[in-house]
């Protein structure tokens, strides 16, 4: 079981992550960017099981996603 | 159980908010130089010369050593670094605007010369800096702020391809160009520069890079739609792939 911590003062909200997500661990969430950039960030959704491949932040733009195992 | 980390932001690249637009790809290159820096262990062997484009106020996140060139002469600057200081590894950080538009005289000069740094030019198809204006390297038909009907072929002409340009001069030892949308294509990616660098090492010569980047704001789409603009626009136009490894 795998766990990603987005980094949401630098996540801007692209969705790359998601649109990238093998297994489609991930929806865009209800919190938001708390640099004040006013987006939704994404959070992984519940049922669903996330095998840290790291997929979500290799294609990261702003390097915001930090994977665990 | 204790939890292991599978992947986090390298110490190289700076805690803030980038400058670039959501979406922008140039935070992938950061990413690809600050990851090879730390992985090829060259942190304190490497500068960075970079123009004039959208990547000038992202570079402040990259906490590795840096210097400016004036708009499309990183490359005749480079050069002169590098001949000051030749085990110093040097790469030319460059846009489409000015690798391939006000410098190209100075791009194609350089690996005319065979200098031995590398350049990565980072093609978004337009002039992002400046608000997404028509650049050389806009693929026919498309949409940009000053071609409002799609690049014409009878206005406009047609776009640079500069890997391949810059492949056919004899200076030049390694031409490639990759692309950074999906992960398959970033890890291909990083392997191009990081086959440039290790060239660059071993003194082949000028090594070039091209790195297809999307701007969706120039783009007008949707960030789910970028990968199919990419595919209907832009790699018909630009095939990936090595075009001279020597």
């Amino acid at each position: 079981m795998g766990r990603i911590v987005v980094d949401r003062s630098v996540c801007k909200g692209c969705g790359y992550c998601i649109q990238f997500c093998p297994k489609h661990v991930l929806h865009m969430g209800e919190q938001r960017n708390t640099s004040g950039y006013g987006n939704h960030c994404p959070d992984m959704l519940e049922g669903t099981e996330c095998v840290a491949c790291a997929t979500c932040a290799i294609v990261c733009p702003d390097s915001a996603i930090t994977v665990y195992r | 159980m204790m939890e292991e980390i599978v992947y986090q932001r390298s110490k190289y690249l700076r805690p803030m908010l980038t400058y670039y637009c959501a979406g922008c790809q140039h935070g992938i290159v950061s990413k690809i130089l600050v990851e090879l820096a730390e992985e090829m262990n060259i942190v304190n062997n490497l500068a960075i010369c970079y123009g004039i484009g959208c990547y000038v106020a992202g570079t402040m996140n990259l906490d590795l050593d840096m210097f400016p060139a004036l708009h499309g002469r990183a490359c005749a600057v480079a050069t002169g670094f590098k001949r000051m200081r030749p085990n110093q590894l040097v790469i030319t950080y460059q846009g489409d605007g000015d690798c391939a538009s006000i410098g190209l005289g100075d791009t194609l000069q350089a690996a005319a010369r065979g200098e031995n740094f590398t350049t990565i030019m980072v093609n978004n198809q337009n002039y992002g800096c400046t608000g997404g204006q028509l650049a050389p390297t806009t693929p026919i038909g498309m949409v940009t702020n000053t071609s409002p009907y799609g690049r014409s072929v009878e206005a406009q002409g047609y776009p640079i391809r500069m890997a391949e340009l810059v492949a056919n001069l004899d200076g030049c030892r390694y031409a490639a160009r990759g692309a950074l949308t999906t992960p398959a294509q970033i890890r291909q990616a990083k392997k191009y520069v990081r086959r440039a660098l290790e060239l660059q090492q071993q003194g082949h010569g000028y090594t070039f890079v091209e790195l297809l980047s999307a701007c969706p704001s120039t783009y007008k789409v949707p960030f789910d739609k970028v990968k199919a603009f990419q595919e209907e626009h832009v790699y018909p136009v630009f095939p990936t792939g090595v075009f001279k490894e020597e």
